[in-house]
């Protein structure tokens, strides 16, 4: 469309540059700082040009926390959550769309319910659950009266406590079950005239078609589950299962305590947790707004 | 016949979709209904079971200074970060959709605060705003502890506000720029053409028609200030000073974990699942039915 | 190779019935075509051929076997989609092959045959390309190729030129009718255009509302429409239907038209449903046994004309012979022969039968 309001482009470029520079300047100041020495970080203000100390605070983050060791940790755990949310979030929603069984809509209200509440809510007895993962059966067990001993199954410190209560989530589902609602009926007819079952459809017909949304969600609980920080805290004692993210809670004292951060070290600290999913979510960023486009309500 | 075309074999349904109940159960139904046990009893001092107790854990609470402080903290924290995320998001979406010269960049690093975890973001904008050190204390000079979020409550509030909203920006701005490009060209060329502005579509043509996408993100937005700022929290101001950002859900940690005072910590966690309960339904009944224009 | 019978056919969604009652045979290697109106139940009439909706009453056999319990892939038909239903992240040869995939056969095998049936619907050149790089008649083709690699019973055509542009959609009927002369498969076409149906069928079927309105060849439908419905939807431009009433033994009229007819026996001041086809109507300069029409719209086919008018008051169209010195606007007389006036029952519809003399004299 032709249309000629230079005054208002010329507005419009000039706050978009603004923007520009308040989403970026915080991880830009956060790069600066962390090439700082402790003298120059501590400067009010300090300067914006990058310093020459960047090797020197690296290394000495990466040995002081073996900070190689915990982005390794949640590297694991993302991994593990994002791989574990798309494979049982494609087959719970396959189920509930696919298949018509009266319990189905009651089902999938379940799984939507859980989304209202994240995990901060439920946080102290979701600890319970994950100290003695068969607890709850042996509480019902014990309601019924069976004599029966589950083993118990501690789950603290363990990478599969760091996972599993991350992929309980609804998101996934959710996204996987807009994205079959768009499906033609008639490709459904067609594989099962051609002779397909429900797993060989599944897994040869609707999973190759799923591709951007399985990228879109795995880029969502990627940066979901490196980001996870209350988690992590309470589930871990043991300094080796600590993740990053974490991590940056005991590398600077307290904000109670009045004293103040080694910033330059914190900085560079701030700096390798940022760095992973910022990555994961540049290269993604043509499926994800698609995949968003599609959720949206 | 709007049907959908199925499959038959139920016992596979079955099992297709127990490894996610099995889940939700274990770390979502099954803690929420401990933690409703935990706040109708309190633990006796020496162990054994718990003792019901009706409503008194509730009572203790809502009858608790410091409980309301961290009410109306939370709520003023909710106020200015949604208003300043949402506010900010739709602008920023409203000029990208223009598709000026260059909006691909713009877009692209819009979305960036999204990808940084909470923690990370409240230490950048701790040393940003600290009161010795990053920029904003340079304004100290004027005067001393003119900007101190370590002693001025206002000050550290204005701190996790800002975080939170830079963070949440990015989310927002996602969602309203995917609900302008929903529109339907052909309805703003005619606008045009009958002899609309930008200014005036913006007006009577694209917002009214972002309404649910609106009311969506206010409702998960203000879910989120509730919910999931923790992590600023935490390692900005650690709920102080004095309280100033003891949020509803930092007090419920402080409790439960520090504290351990279970009872106490779950029945604050019932109101605040209330709470957020009421929000989305809200979303879900009265707002969408009125604002959908098909 | 089968024969299709289906016995006192129901279907019924929840309380809300599609398809009330239909008896049909369909014999081997017969080209049925189920013509109707949308909602007329044709389609589910057809997939409950095919497995895909269930019976609820009645039974539906293939080949001399009850099929009313089997799956789809276990009956033996093979269908062709509206929308074309390709996999579009599959190949076209792999498209084709799927079935053959699932039945668990043989790499090479499998591309042997998929090779020739590409040739026989003429897309040898494009096997690698993936549905979406293909135009409407190219995905058209493969959705045939699909159906027939499996070399079925029966094959089902749900409405498949409906997407297709007209010009496209004359060339592939006569493709889709040419190979069926030469493969001689037992087929089944759903569709709501008539000229399809009259072009396509060995025999169709109008259904209306759930109900089988006639069963015949496209000659005894176009000629003896048995019900009013049935004149009315076959023949473009649509049969000019009046309600009127006998004036005598063997007279028909409306208003101050007054028409003999090849009936006998008519009782006067009966109530019928007079039927008249456009290209049936004769310009006349006689007295008695006319028709006037007030013609004020023309619509220029090239060959021929349709004028648009009324016939004392009632909307009535005439098809005359185009050309220079053809009719136009304006006041004309016509007649028609008394055995090409249909009769109708103004109440049931259905058709009131000429006289055995009458219906040999239009043969």
């Amino acid at each position: 469309m032709i249309e000629r309001t230079p005054i208002l482009n010329a507005v419009t470029h000039g706050l978009m540059l603004i923007g520009l520079v308040l989403a970026a300047l915080p991880i830009y100041i956060v790069f600066v700082a962390s090439t700082h020495d402790l003298h120059a970080v501590n400067q009010v203000p300090m300067s914006l040009y990058p310093g020459t100390h960047m090797v020197e605070n690296y290394s000495k983050v990466w040995e002081k926390s073996q900070f190689g060791d915990k982005m390794l940790n949640s590297l694991i755990v993302a991994v593990g959550v994002t791989v574990g949310k798309v494979l049982i979030a494609a087959i719970s929603a396959y189920s509930i769309v696919f298949f018509r069984y009266r319990m189905r809509m009651v089902f999938f209200w379940l799984i939507f319910v859980t989304l209202m509440l994240p995990l901060e809510v439920r946080i102290v007895p979701t600890y319970a659950v994950a100290s003695n993962l068969l607890d709850p059966f042996q509480t019902i067990l014990g309601w019924t009266g069976l004599g029966l001993k589950l083993p118990e199954v501690n789950l603290l410190n363990t990478y599969t406590g760091l996972i599993l209560p991350l992929v309980a989530t609804a998101t996934g589902t959710f996204l996987y079950r807009q994205f079959f609602l768009t499906i033609p009926n008639e490709l459904v007819e067609a594989a099962k005239m051609d002779g397909a079952g429900p797993l060989r459809f599944f897994w040869e017909i609707l999973l190759p078609l799923s591709r951007t949304n399985m990228a879109a969600l795995a880029t969502i609980m990627f940066v979901y589950a490196w980001n996870q920080y209350l988690w992590p805290l309470l589930i871990t004692t043991d300094q080796s299962k600590a993740t990053a993210t974490m991590m940056l809670q005991k590398i600077v004292p307290g904000p109670l305590f009045g004293q103040p951060p080694i910033w330059n070290e914190a900085m560079a600290a701030t700096l390798l947790v940022m760095v992973p999913p910022l990555l994961v979510v540049i290269f993604m960023q043509g499926y994800f707004v698609r995949g968003l486009i599609a959720t949206d309500k | 016949m709007d049907q959908r075309a199925t499959f038959s074999n139920l016992w596979l349904a079955g099992a297709l979709i127990a490894p996610q109940l099995l889940l939700v159960f274990l770390f979502f139904y099954w803690p929420a209904s401990q933690a409703v046990y935990w706040a109708f009893t309190t633990q006796p001092p020496f162990g054994g079971t718990n003792d019901w107790v009706g409503f008194q854990n509730f009572q203790q609470i809502f009858t608790d200074r410091v409980y309301w402080n961290s009410v109306v903290v939370s709520i003023i924290f909710a106020f200015f970060s949604t208003s300043l995320s949402i506010g900010m998001a739709l602008l920023f979406a409203l000029f990208v959709d223009r598709q000026l010269k260059g909006y691909k960049a713009y877009r692209f690093i819009y979305f960036w605060p999204y990808a940084i975890a909470a923690p990370a973001v409240g230490l950048a904008f701790r040393f940003i705003f600290a009161p010795d050190a990053g920029f904003v204390s340079a304004i100290n000079t004027i005067s001393p502890n003119l900007w101190n979020p370590a002693f001025n409550g206002t000050d550290a509030m204005i701190l996790i506000v800002l975080a939170n909203s830079w963070k949440m920006m990015a989310y927002n701005f996602i969602f309203f720029l995917a609900g302008l490009q929903a529109i339907p060209r052909a309805l703003i060329e005619a606008a045009a053409m009958d002899g609309s502005s930008v200014l005036r579509r913006a007006r009577d043509i694209q917002l009214p028609l972002l309404a649910p996408t609106l009311f969506f993100l206010l409702v998960i937005n203000i879910t989120e200030t509730f919910v999931d700022s923790f992590g600023i929290v935490d390692i900005t101001t650690g709920g102080g000073p004095a309280r100033a950002t003891d949020l509803m859900v930092y007090k419920i940690y402080s409790d439960g974990f520090k504290g351990l005072d279970y009872s106490m910590a779950a029945a604050q966690s019932i109101v605040l699942m209330g709470l957020v309960i009421g929000l989305t339904f809200i979303q879900f009944r009265y707002v969408e039915k009125r604002i959908h224009y098909k | 190779m089968s024969t299709i019978s289906i016995k006192g056919v129901h279907k019924s969604y929840g309380r809300n019935p599609v398809v009330k009652g239909v008896d049909l045979e369909i014999a081997t290697g017969e080209f049925m075509v189920v013509l109707g109106p949308s909602g007329c139940g044709k389609s589910t009439l057809l997939r409950m051929i095919a497995g895909l909706e269930a019976i609820t009453a009645g039974d539906i056999a293939i080949g001399g076997r009850v099929v009313n319990q089997l799956e789809p892939r276990e009956r033996g038909c093979a269908m062709v989609f509206q929308n074309y239903a390709l996999y579009p992240h599959m190949t076209v040869a792999e498209n084709i092959g799927y079935a053959l995939k699932v039945a668990g056969l043989g790499k090479a095998e499998r591309l042997e045959r998929v090779a020739a049936i590409a040739k026989t619907v003429g897309l040898e050149d494009f096997l690698e390309r993936r549905p979406g790089e293909l135009s409407g008649g190219q995905r058209q083709r493969v959705a045939m190729g699909r159906a027939m690699i499996r070399e079925p019973q029966v094959f089902l055509f749900d409405e498949p030129l409906s997407n297709l542009d007209a010009k496209l959609r004359v060339q592939m009927r006569i493709e889709i009718r040419k190979l069926h002369n030469r493969l001689k498969t037992t087929s089944v076409f759903v569709t709501h255009d008539q000229v399809e149906a009259m072009t396509l069928a060995d025999r169709l079927v109008v259904m209306n509302a759930g109900r089988i309105e006639q069963i015949g060849t496209p000659e005894e439908v176009y000629r003896a429409p048995a019900t009013r419905f049935v004149a009315g939807f076959i023949g473009s431009p649509a049969m000019n239907l009046i309600e009127g009433e006998a004036l005598g033994p063997s007279e028909v009229g409306f208003g101050s038209v007054r028409l003999a007819v090849a009936h006998t026996g008519l009782q006067p001041g009966q109530r019928v449903v007079i039927g008249i086809r456009a290209e049936d109507c004769v310009a006349t300069a006689a007295a008695t046994n006319t028709l006037p029409v007030a013609v004020d719209f023309c619509e220029e086919l090239g060959s021929a004309r349709l004028l648009h008018g009324q016939a004392d008051g009632r909307d009535f169209v005439v098809q005359v012979p185009g050309g220079a010195g053809g009719l136009r606007m304006g006041h004309h007389v016509f007649t028609v022969a008394p055995n090409a006036v249909h009769l109708f029952d103004t109440q049931s519809g259905m058709r009131i039968a000429d006289t055995p003399d009458a219906l040999s004299a239009a043969a």
